[in-house]
């Protein structure tokens, strides 16, 4: 399988009136083309600003982009010029955001919106543009297509807005699409719409896709691999059933316990004490360390790097794992004593 | 299995940056990142139990390190002012204009009224740097002297519409309903009063040539600005949550008003009656210099620009020394509107 | 531990709070000074249910459903349009001053967001203290910073942070303030409209837990709120299930989690991503098509209907009634309002 997409200690300072925050302090993380990357955090773990990085979109002041590479299909977005760049933003991947309405442009009717990306980039004729346009919508499965194409983006639930999203991010069918909490705004029986939308296109043109997400629930559905930030950092990535099964960070293990469950109901929660960082004030060595129960002298002082995680014989799949802990082996060689 | 944590006093050890929670730089520009150095509250106690029965760790009031101060609106708005030159430059002018207004014999130690018609409309001479006027009066002395009519009437009638302005559109905001509709179509036709109009018919039956109608007048057209503007601050305040929380609790309507409401929707009334001000100096010279404000003997630059107007070519200086003062008055207090806007309005940090 | 001595199903713990066919209606009005009525929002329709003593009863819907309202409803935010709420055999909706003030010591609120229920110019002690100056008779005055303290410290927050900011905390530390001033006047009920969804993952759950240790520490009845099926049915005893303003299912969270008769409830629980990679192969997923009708115009008889896979005829007339549906054994025998509702195999892994 090939590499699509390819971030390499990337590292994103934000400078603010009262010092320098570094946002995203050397993520990597690779898809390749046909796959599903989720990257999980919490707010203010650096996963957005990451993906904005990626996509140049992001806001610069006051960020900045301090370090790294981002390599998609083998070249440095970072380093080509803003021309060939825009040329591959608009084609070769696309973004999905959490806010649709304000995603669309409110005073052209949607139908309009998505037949432009044809004229524009296909150079098609306006007739065949709208065609294209209200196929698209109902490949997104919005009802009587060819009547709502011309209303405008408030017109539409929040539900369908999100579909008219998906289809202009699908319309120049783009080998990458990153899409950054798409359904986190939904209702679930809506979201559950949506993520199928989006999961069955993603299928049929081989996309690769990054969700960015904080939805241990929605990760479990659709991704193939997990990466998850903390305080700018990611802490781990493991295959999906390897993360959820075995996760090697205590800060993974904190998550996982403590999202309560719909299909059991569970005892007490597990809290992960405290409450995540400020990020100018990081605390040192292994950021998680002030809130982890594992946290030992030597967490304090030095910062882990990612450790390549190896398997067990004979339990998780085979594949690369990582994690940032100085003490996976112990994390792993517990949860396994629990388990057995 | 995970012990369950005890989650009591985990904060102490990870203050969150304030101005919302975990901080996500994505957002738009942070307000302020430092929460002070992270407290530690004392050592760290055993987790209690069963709170409010039998506890007793005596000395444990409130000593201990003392909290950061509160950095809210207007501590920050502090912060940002003083370093903005643009407000300095403007708040010194404005003291200073204060000062000469109330003490004008601290810089002008002559009579505004004595005039030497030998020397109407002379030059500079030694000790009246500004020449005389018309009538031989000391231009300089009556310049200084007409600061205190412009910044009574520009104060007294911002005070006063703020003041009516706030209440009414306040109450408007806050019960809604009949009232509203009703000072809203109030409001409304005030609005339409065209000023110059109102005043040269309003202001022409009035005799006294005191500050007091003119600062009336300009109050009875300022206040519906101020009342739209309080309004909306109003309702915007209300819908938030801390506002029913309040009515949960069952907290009076004033007691909602004056502790919820007014100190969180006051910051736009401000900025509009700081800049309202400027230009209610500027209204009351106009109105003065059309001989419908306020009349002679008070001394003001109005009555001085009107009376110096005819004699532009033969003596400029009668007409340049007050304009000029009207105009960097008038100038400071927009300014100042300016920079305390800038300072109060989080959209535009 | 989440733990109710006695098991509510049995029935024989009191209701503390019973609400009977409640319903509120906003009115759609057009016109400027005056209002033309045009029609009307059913937010809540025909709501009914109790809440016994010590029990959580969890509210779950999605947006639009009307659980928002129900919440102000209990509250004495809103005035219902029809119905009663029945506080210890007393009807509240009727209530105004003194005695409503009686009841609110009784009845309090946890609200969504702890970035807009805190008043940003409030210190935490003086808006966990409030309570107490509304209700002077709740603590003497001298001790009531002692009070504020021991709430603060009952809450999991430093109680030298008394004189802190809103801003100066997390999200999570918020959320505590605010169930310490909810918690303040010792109330019976205390009704949490999503308290949680607006927290990190990570400190949802130390919320959760808190209001756990809470309940069972001053035995208090919560109506928890929710969108989120996972976390009300870690918390509640009971559930309701809502949807375009009515009660769809309501039983005890085994009874509507495993046993779901009302095709929206299984819907709804199908459509819940589960944080397990496991089974997801092996669920049967049931997508709703199309979207919740406007509350302005919902459909005739069952207000599920347009979107349901079993609609017939019959459900666009008559209107189905929650009861328990006859000929359903065990736990699937609890209220549904269906006229078709039965078990489904594959809902729950």
């Amino acid at each position: 399988m090939s590499r699509l997409l390819e971030v390499c200690d990337l590292r994103v300072e934000f400078r603010t009136r009262d010092g320098v925050a570094e946002a995203v302090g050397g993520v990597s993380y690779a898809v390749d083309a046909g796959q599903t990357l989720a990257v999980l955090g919490e707010s203010g773990s650096g996963k957005s600003v990451t993906a904005q990085a990626v996509m140049g979109i992001l806001d610069s002041p006051p960020g900045r982009i301090t370090g790294g590479q981002v390599l998609f299909q083998g070249r440095d977005l970072l380093t080509m010029g803003a021309e060939e760049r825009r040329r591959i933003r608009g084609a070769a991947m696309a973004m999905i955001f959490q806010d649709a309405l304000s995603a669309l442009n409110p005073v052209v009717p949607v139908g309009a919106q998505l037949a432009e990306m044809y004229e524009v980039h296909r150079g098609m004729s306006r007739k065949d543009a709208r065609r294209r346009a209200v196929e698209l919508m109902e490949r997104v499965r919005i009802p009587a297509a060819a009547q709502r194409a011309g209303d405008h983006p408030h017109q539409f639930s929040g539900g369908m807005r999100q579909r008219i999203m998906i289809a202009m991010a699908m319309a120049l069918e783009p080998d990458l699409i990153i899409a950054d909490e798409p359904t986190t705004a939904l209702d679930v029986t809506v979201q559950a719409q949506v993520m199928e939308v989006l999961a069955e296109l993603r299928r049929e043109y081989a996309m690769g896709l990054v969700l960015i997400t904080h939805d241990l629930g929605v990760v479990a559905d659709v991704a193939d691999t997990i990466a998850v930030m903390y305080a700018g950092r990611i802490v781990e990535t493991a295959p999906v059933r390897d993360l959820y099964r075995r996760p090697a960070h205590p800060y993974t293990r904190g998550l996982l316990d403590s999202v309560p469950r719909v299909d059991h109901r569970g005892e007490r929660l597990y809290a992960i004490k405290g409450a995540p960082p400020n990020p100018l004030a990081l605390p040192s060595g292994c950021p998680f360390h002030p809130r982890c129960p594992r946290a030992q002298e030597v967490c304090r002082v030095e910062r882990p790097p990612l450790y390549e995680v190896t398997a067990a014989a004979g339990t998780g799949s085979p594949g690369a794992r990582t994690s940032a802990c100085h003490f996976w082996k112990d994390e792993l060689d517990a949860l396994d004593a629990v388990n057995a | 299995m995970p012990e369950p944590f005890d989650t009591r006093y985990d904060m102490t050890e990870a203050i969150a940056p304030p101005g919302g929670g975990p901080v996500d730089p994505a957002a738009s520009g942070p307000r302020s990142l430092t929460g002070g150095p992270p407290l530690k509250g004392g050592p760290r106690r055993p987790p209690w139990r069963l709170p409010l029965r039998g506890r007793g760790e005596p000395g444990r009031r409130f000593g201990g390190p003392a909290a950061p101060t509160g950095r809210g609106l207007w501590t920050d708005a502090w912060h940002d002012l003083r370093r903005n030159p643009v407000f300095v430059v403007s708040a010194l002018i404005i003291l200073f204009l204060v000062v000469i207004a109330i003490w004008p014999q601290l810089i002008a130690s002559g009579n505004p009224y004595h005039g030497d018609l030998a020397r109407a409309q002379d030059g500079p001479a030694p000790g009246h740097p500004f020449g005389y006027d018309l009538q031989g009066r000391d231009v300089y002395t009556r310049t200084v002297y007409g600061a205190r009519a412009s910044i009574t009437v520009g104060i007294c009638a911002t005070l006063g519409a703020a003041l009516l302005g706030s209440v009414l559109g306040g109450l408007a905001g806050y019960f809604g309903g009949w009232w509203d509709a009703l000072l809203s179509r109030i409001a409304d036709v005030f609005f339409g009063i065209p000023i110059l109009l109102g005043g040269l018919v309003f202001l022409s039956v009035v005799t006294s040539g005191s500050v007091w109608p003119v600062v009336g007048f300009i109050v009875l057209l300022g206040w519906p600005q101020i009342s739209r503007i309080a309004r909306g601050s109003v309702v915007t305040v209300k819908e938030h949550d801390y506002v029913q929380a309040a009515r949960v609790l069952g907290a009076s309507s004033g007691r909602t008003l004056l502790r919820h409401i007014a100190p969180n929707a006051v910051a736009p009334v401000i900025v509009v009656a700081t800049i309202a001000l400027g230009t209610y100096i500027s209204l009351e010279a106009t109105l003065s210099f059309l001989g419908v404000g306020l009349k002679p003997p008070t001394v003001s630059w109005g009555i001085d620009i009107s009376s110096a107007a005819t004699q532009i070519r033969n003596a400029p200086h009668m007409l340049l020394w007050p304009a000029g003062a009207l105009s960097i008055t008038v100038l400071a207090f927009i300014m100042l509107g300016d920079a305390v806007r800038d300072a109060l309005d989080p959209k535009l940090r | 531990m989440p733990s109710t001595p006695s098991t509510p199903e049995t029935g024989t713990a009191e209701p503390v709070l019973e609400v009977r066919d409640l319903a509120k209606h906003y009115p759609l009005t057009r016109g400027v000074l005056v209002k033309r009525r045009i029609g009307a929002v059913r937010a809540v329709d025909t709501v009914s249910f109790a809440l016994r003593r010590g029990e959580t009863l969890g509210i779950v819907g999605e947006s639009g459903c009307g659980k928002s309202t129900v919440a102000k409803l209990l509250v004495s935010l809103e005035r219902p349009t029809a119905g009663t709420i029945h506080y210890r055999g007393e009807d509240i909706t009727r209530l105004s001053g003194r005695a409503l003030r009686a009841v609110r010591r009784n009845i309090q609120m946890v609200f969504q967001d702890p970035y807009t229920s805190l008043n940003p110019r409030m210190t935490v002690g003086d808006i966990v203290g409030e309570p107490f100056e509304i209700h002077p008779e709740a603590a003497p005055k001298g001790d009531r910073r002692r009070a504020v303290q021991d709430l603060l410290d009952v809450v999991g927050l430093n109680p030298e942070h008394i004189s802190r900011y809103p801003h100066q905390f997390s999200g999570g530390q918020r959320q505590r303030i605010g169930i310490a001033r909810g918690l303040a006047l010792r109330p019976e009920i205390i009704v949490a409209d999503e308290p949680v969804s607006a927290l990190d993952v990570s400190v949802q759950a130390q919320v959760v837990n808190l209001m756990e240790a809470l309940q069972n520490e001053f035995d208090l009845s919560y109506i928890f709120i929710a969108h989120d099926l996972s976390v009300v049915r870690h918390i509640s005893d009971r559930v309701a299930v809502m949807y375009l303003g009515r009660i769809a299912e309501t039983g005890t969270g085994r009874e509507i989690y495993d046993h779901p008769t009302h095709p929206y409830t299984q819907a709804l629980l199908s459509a819940v991503p589960v944080p397990d990679p496991e089974p997801r192969e092996g669920r049967t997923r049931l997508l709703l098509t199309g979207d919740v009708p406007s509350p302005a115009n919902p459909p005739t008889g069952c207000r599920f209907r347009t979107r349901c896979w079993k609609a017939q005829d019959r459900c666009a007339v008559e209107v189905p009634t929650l009861t328990p549906p006859p000929g359903l054994p065990g736990a699937a025998s609890h209220p549904s309002a269906c006229h078709f509702a039965e078990e489904r195999a594959g809902i729950r892994a």
